[in-house]
Formats: C-alpha cells, sequence, structure tokens
C-alpha cells in the first residue's frame, strides 16, 4: 500500500509530539485512510527480562496506545486530540530481541462521541504476531486542543490554503 | 545475583531499587517501591519523558500501562514463590482520568493464584486514592 503522504506528516508530527515515543524511539512506517504502521525499535532500555534480552511489555502497550490513538488522525478529516478510554492487550509472543516491533492500527468505528479501533503488533516479513489491541477513545471535539497545536500537526501551510480557499468562495459570493 | 535472592535481600533491606534496576524498562520510566508493613506501595516520580499528551501535559497512557504491569509483576514475585519473572498474559486497562505530569502511585492486588495462572487487580492513582486515575484487571502465566 502505499503511503497517503498528508496523513503521513499529520501523524509524524503528532508521534514526534509525545516525549514517551521520542525517548523509546518510536516513528511512523505509513499512514493511509484509516490505517497507519508505527515502528519500535530495538533497544537496551526497554528490556523487561534481562535474562533472555526480550522487551517489556509495556513498551508494547506504549506503542500499541500510540498506534491506536494515532490511527484516529487517519480517520477524521480535522485533528482531535481523543483520550483513551479503555485498552486491552493480548500477548501472543515474546518479541525476538534485537528486532524491531511494528505496530498496525485501524480505525473501524467512528461515532459521535467514541472511536473504536485494533490494532496487531508484529515482528519480521511474515507479520508473525507479538500482541493484539483493542480500544476505545473519547471524543472531546476538535475545540478542546489548543488552535497553534491542531496548526503544527495539520501542517500550517494546509490551514492557509484551506482559509485562502475560504476567502475565494466569500469572494465568489 | 538470581531473583529469588535478590527479592529476599530487599525485603530483608526494605531497600527494592536493585530488585527494580535489574528491569532496564522500569529504570527507563522510573519505578519505585516502598514497602509499609506488609504491603507494598509503587510509586512513578513525575518524568518529563513520561509524557504523552503535551496540551496538558499528561503522562502516556501506554506509560501509565507499562508502570501497572511492573507493578503487577514485581508484586507476584515479591509474594509468590516464584523463581522467574512471570509472563504477561493480557491486560486489560480502564483510564478513568488523564494521568497529570505529578507522582502517580500503585497498589496491586492478587485476586487469583491458581497454579498456572495468576489473576491481578491494579490501581493507580495520584491526587487521592479515592480518585484513581487507571484501573487495570491482568493475568500472568508462570511458566
Amino acid at each position: 500500500m502505499t503511503n497517503d503522504p498528508v496523513l503521513f506528516g499529520k501523524v509524524s508530527r503528532f508521534v514526534g509530539s509525545l516525549a514517551q515515543c521520542n525517548t523509546l524511539g518510536i516513528k511512523t512506517v505509513q499512514a493511509v485512510p484509516n490505517q497507519l504502521i508505527l515502528e519500535l525499535p530495538y533497544s537496551d532500555a526497554i528490556i523487561g527480562n534481562p535474562y533472555t534480552g526480550v522487551i517489556h511489555g509495556g513498551a508494547i502497550t506504549t506503542l500499541m496506545d500510540t498506534a491506536s490513538g494515532s490511527v484516529v488522525i487517519c480517520g477524521l478529516e480535522e485533528f482531535e486530540l481523543c483520550p483513551t478510554l479503555d485498552l486491552r492487550v493480548d500477548y501472543m509472543h515474546a518479541a525476538a530481541p534485537g528486532e524491531s516491533v511494528f505496530a498496525k492500527a485501524t480505525c473501524y468505528k467512528i461515532t459521535k462521541n467514541i472511536i473504536f479501533t485494533r490494532c496487531l503488533a508484529y515482528q519480521g516479513a511474515n507479520e508473525e504476531p507479538v500482541a493484539q489491541c483493542v480500544a476505545t477513545f473519547m471524543r472531546i471535539g476538535a475545540e478542546a486542543t489548543p488552535l497553534p497545536f491542531r496548526q503544527m500537526i495539520m501542517g500550517t501551510d494546509l490551514l492557509e490554503e484551506r482559509s485562502n480557499e475560504d476567502a475565494n468562495q466569500q469572494g465568489q459570493v | 545475583m538470581d531473583l529469588r535472592e535478590l527479592v529476599t535481600r530487599a525485603h530483608d533491606s526494605g531497600d527494592y531499587s536493585e530488585l527494580i534496576a535489574t528491569i532496564p524498562y522500569a529504570v527507563t520510566i522510573g519505578v519505585e517501591c516502598e514497602r509499609f508493613g506488609d504491603e507494598v506501595m509503587f510509586k512513578l516520580p513525575r518524568k518529563k519523558s513520561n509524557i504523552g499528551n503535551p496540551i496538558l501535559p499528561a503522562i502516556h497512557g501506554g506509560v501509565i500501562g507499562g508502570f501497572m504491569e511492573i507493578s503487577a509483576s514485581l508484586y507476584l514475585v515479591m509474594f509468590q514463590d516464584t523463581p522467574k519473572l512471570p509472563k504477561i498474559v493480557d491486560i486489560s486497562l480502564d483510564y478513568l482520568r488523564a494521568g497529570l505530569d505529578r507522582d502517580t502511585y500503585v497498589e496491586c492486588k492478587l485476586t487469583r493464584q491458581g497454579s498456572r495462572v495468576a489473576n491481578v487487580i491494579v490501581t493507580a492513582w495520584q491526587k487521592s486514592r479515592n480518585e484513581p486515575i487507571a484501573l487495570a484487571r491482568a493475568h500472568f502465566l508462570f511458566s
């Protein structure tokens, strides 16, 4: 699937604004309508079992929470900061040490108040499953997020373009 | 030193930092543990790098989940006679309030200990125990 450059930009800027994601090195791989892929690189800082080098479930929870929370951007027109209501994670297999873990999140239902997502964490070209997660997010409205942050996520150019369009339309009237 | 020895030493000295330091992820987010009689409480001191929501600012939901998961597994290691870290099977997290940029506390309760699986209920709060910021249920496997 090819990347949607506009969505990719929005998601990358959003993920980049989260301190914990920068600490863990989580980055955006792909963003298309209603779906995205994030990558969690392997590092010593996220090891949970020092005897095996297997990464901690908490780092995978952070990866999946971020992926599920960010896929909301791929499902909505305007950027809204949506807090997590509920997150349920099933750990199916320990992640192989030394390799990145990827999270593919899908936004499968958007209602007026709630957004429903699911997410699969996997490794390797064969997409070996590591964990699966379903989550719900609360919609608190775009206005709840300060405008400068929204503009930063949406890309200021886009907003300018839109206001130019609005101005043109008004001009036509 | 094996895990059993570390736990015994921590129980004797009341200092759990050496035990926690064996888990790099716990060090990354900054988990601490303190004992009050037979009870233990876990603490996550406020830390800039744990922030998820830059606007409020609030702790990343994944960090809260990870903190609760680490607390539950350490709790099992401390109070069950297990020679190694239990494996997480699943965790179900309810986020009740924003975890603000301040210290967070966690308490665990063992609901059911079977021969292979344990069920733990975890409560996280900041301001008051009566106003939890998150609740979790988790299953762990001993094998």
